[in-house]
């Protein structure tokens, strides 16, 4: 276990979360290499079923990272992907899986280090709660 | 429309973990409307499923299918030439569907995914409430168009009770009373006389009451 | 007459009628049920039995009745729409008359929502009001509900609830005028605290000629604590209890409350003897049955007429 590298997906909006990461990389602020970024043009386009198909093609951690509130470029997708994650934590507790592998973060286009941040906390989190309970084939 | 909602979790499983494939059925009609058994509704208890499995170190084979419409034999004969290469079916349907998918399928277990719950309408997006119960004998001509069956918790035909409080039912402070409801819908039509005019005992014989009900239009059976 | 029902005699006397309850014990406790009835012997002129009242499981009042007519004593049939399909209703009320019980009231009862089994299915086949008039052409007419004729049909004297202060509020008078249609012979209401707006009620009434054609008995219902009173105001469905009240209970000291009390029981009995339209009242003294002789007794209200 010690020396376990948890999977992490990070569905990343590409006006906030996304830009962030880039702002990230030319400050030079390094985060885990854990981290597998998807952009997607807002994270109202994560949808349940993309975070439940993360986990099973591997991850070990799933994470939303959208706009601050009241900054979405489409007025609440942000809000929407909120709600999704809180219901997606639901299911993964129903099926046995720790919920707290699931989450959803809120920052804008100017926060790279927050970013950075965030990414290193998910991390740890994760590689502390151990590979997921899935057996993968 | 039927509005439904997903079985705990628990108990599907339960259902199906004598199995390793099942065709995951959902309905194109009224549960994907109330975002129950739609075909994306379908693709979450796949991957659910099929992670609940891996958790017991085992694989479950889910094949998804989203009929047009579970409830009408012509769309349940879609399921044939996919049904022999399953161990078992889901249903994702209303009551009704889960039971066309047995009749036609006798051979093999078909589970509902769901509990179906109440013929409803849309309030928000999101939200469902009950509108009608299918008593067979429609009141809403005298009752302002909301439905005591319905909506009353005592199913009251001359309310409101003693327990109304503030429009709301005495049950929940979060059920409107549905004959506060009746009466300011009577105001607003000027239509108060009406108010005192005595609903009688109802037949219940259109009903459930009445036994299994049927519908026959002898101008379109065969 | 309509009936042989003391009540139907004593409201015809003209005097004030005053009525009491009993709920029956949660067991086979026939003596609990008589020393219930024994305490207002003499106090008044009918005993209401509930029918599993609060949606709680309880001896039938049906037994209780039997067991309190027995004793000599006029009990009055309490009969809930909640638990009983009109088949059921139907064979309890011959059930009841062939035992010489000739007084009942109908109600539609509390949601089993309240009770201990709120897993149980809700019945109400018919209504308060539809209630009232199948009992009433049982009487009237012979007939059961079903249309066909009954042999020796039972003569019901019948009564029902009415809340003043239930909301909408406007639609109190007319809710009663409905009940008097389907043909009610008496009216027992709901605890009466906020009496301006009990003679409010009364007043619609009266206006509309009601008070002619129903008997109505406010119901008193006598506070033990300020504890009791605020719990009545905040968590009761459809009960007006005014600041006012919840003031004099909480303005003195513990072992004085229950006189408060009282002393508010029997002048509320007092003013509301004044109001037009008011026939008698009805004292609901909730597991404190010993209480009613002295309300009764100190409201002026004795003796009993014979009739």
């Amino acid at each position: 276990m010690g020396n376990f590298e948890p999977v992490i997906v990070a569905f990343c909006c590409h006006y906030c979360a996304y830009t962030a990461a880039d702002m990230a990389g030319s400050m030079r602020i390094s985060y885990p290499a854990n981290v597998k970024i998807v952009r997607v043009p807002c994270s109202g386009r994560v949808d349940t079923k993309h975070i439940l198909e993360a986990f099973l093609n591997g991850a070990d951690g799933v994470y939303v990272a959208g706009c601050l509130e009241n900054d979405c470029h489409f007025k609440d997708g942000n809000i929407k992907a909120a709600k999704r994650v809180k219901y997606a934590k639901k299911l993964l507790d129903e099926i046995g899986i720790e919920p707290d592998r699931l989450e959803m973060v809120m920052m804008s286009a100017g926060m790279g280090e927050h970013f950075a941040q965030v990414a290193s906390e998910i991390t740890e989190k994760i590689r502390k709660l151990g590979p997921i309970p899935i057996k993968k084939h | 429309m039927i509005t439904a909602e997903r079985k705990p979790m628990e108990e599907i499983l339960d259902f199906i973990k004598p199995y390793n494939s099942i065709l995951l059925v959902g309905c194109n009609e009224c549960v994907t409307v109330c975002a129950a058994g739609g075909r994306k509704e379908v693709g979450i208890l796949s991957s659910s499923l099929k992670m609940a499995f891996m958790k017991e170190g085992r694989t479950l084979e889910v094949k998804e299918l989203t009929l047009e419409r579970q409830c009408d034999p012509e769309y349940v004969e879609e399921l044939a030439n996919q049904i022999d290469q399953v161990d078992a079916v889901l249903s994702m349907a209303c009551g009704c569907g889960v039971q066309e998918v047995a009749q036609r399928y006798p051979e093999k277990m078909v589970f509902p995914a769901l509990n179906t719950k109440f013929m409803g309408a849309s309030e928000s997006q999101g939200v469902w409430s009950e509108r009608c119960r299918g008593c067979g004998d429609c009141l809403l001509g005298i009752t302002g168009g909301i439905c005591p069956v319905a909506r009353c918790s005592k199913r009251i035909m001359n309310g409101p009770c003693g327990g109304s409080t503030n429009g709301k039912c005495e049950i929940s402070p979060d059920v409107d009373c549905a004959w506060y409801l009746i009466w300011e819908r009577l105001k607003a039509q000027g239509l108060e006389d009406k108010y005192e005019d005595i609903i009688e005992a109802k037949d219940w014989r259109p009903s459930w009451h009445g036994g299994p009900r049927t519908i026959i239009r002898e101008d379109l059976s065969e | 007459m309509k009936t042989e029902s003391v009540l139907e005699k004593v409201f015809k006397s003209g005097k004030l009628v005053v009525t009491s309850e009993c709920g029956p014990p949660r067991g086979a406790l026939p003596e609990k049920v008589k020393e219930k009835a024994l305490l207002l012997k003499g106090y008044v002129d009918g005993i209401n039995v509930t029918d599993n009242q609060t949606a709680m499981v309880r001896m039938s009042s049906l037994a209780a009745c039997i067991i309190i007519k027995q004793m000599g004593l006029n009990p009055i049939l309490q009969m809930v729409s909640r638990d009983r399909n009109r088949l059921a209703m139907q064979s309890d009320i011959i059930g009841a008359y062939a035992f010489g019980i000739n007084t009942m009231l109908c109600l539609s009862g509390d949601h089993i929502h309240f009770g201990d089994h709120p897993m149980a299915t809700n019945v109400f086949d018919l209504d308060s009001i539809q209630s009232i008039q199948m009992v009433k052409k049982m009487r009237d007419e012979g007939k059961f509900q079903g249309g066909k004729d009954i042999a020796n049909p039972p003569k019901m004297f019948i009564g029902a609830a009415a809340n003043p202060f239930a909301d909408p509020f406007e639609l109190r008078v007319a809710r009663l005028a409905k009940k008097i249609k389907a043909g009610v012979d008496f009216i027992q209401t709901q605890c009466i605290y906020n009496l301006d707006k009990f003679e409010t009620w009364m007043k619609g009434v009266c206006d509309r000629g009601l008070d002619k054609k129903v008997y109505i008995l406010p119901g008193i219902t006598p506070m033990k604590s300020v504890g009791m009173a605020k719990y009545m105001k905040n968590r009761v469905p459809g009960m007006d209890v005014p600041d006012e009240v919840i003031k004099r209970m909480a303005g003195v000291p513990k072992n004085k409350a229950i006189e408060e009390g009282t002393k508010i029981a029997v002048e509320s009995i007092q003013r509301l003897k004044e109001v037009q339209g008011v026939a008698g009242f009805h004292i609901m003294a909730i597991e404190w049955e010993e209480k009613v002789p002295e309300i009764v007794e100190r409201a002026g209200l004795l003796p009993r007429p014979e009739v």
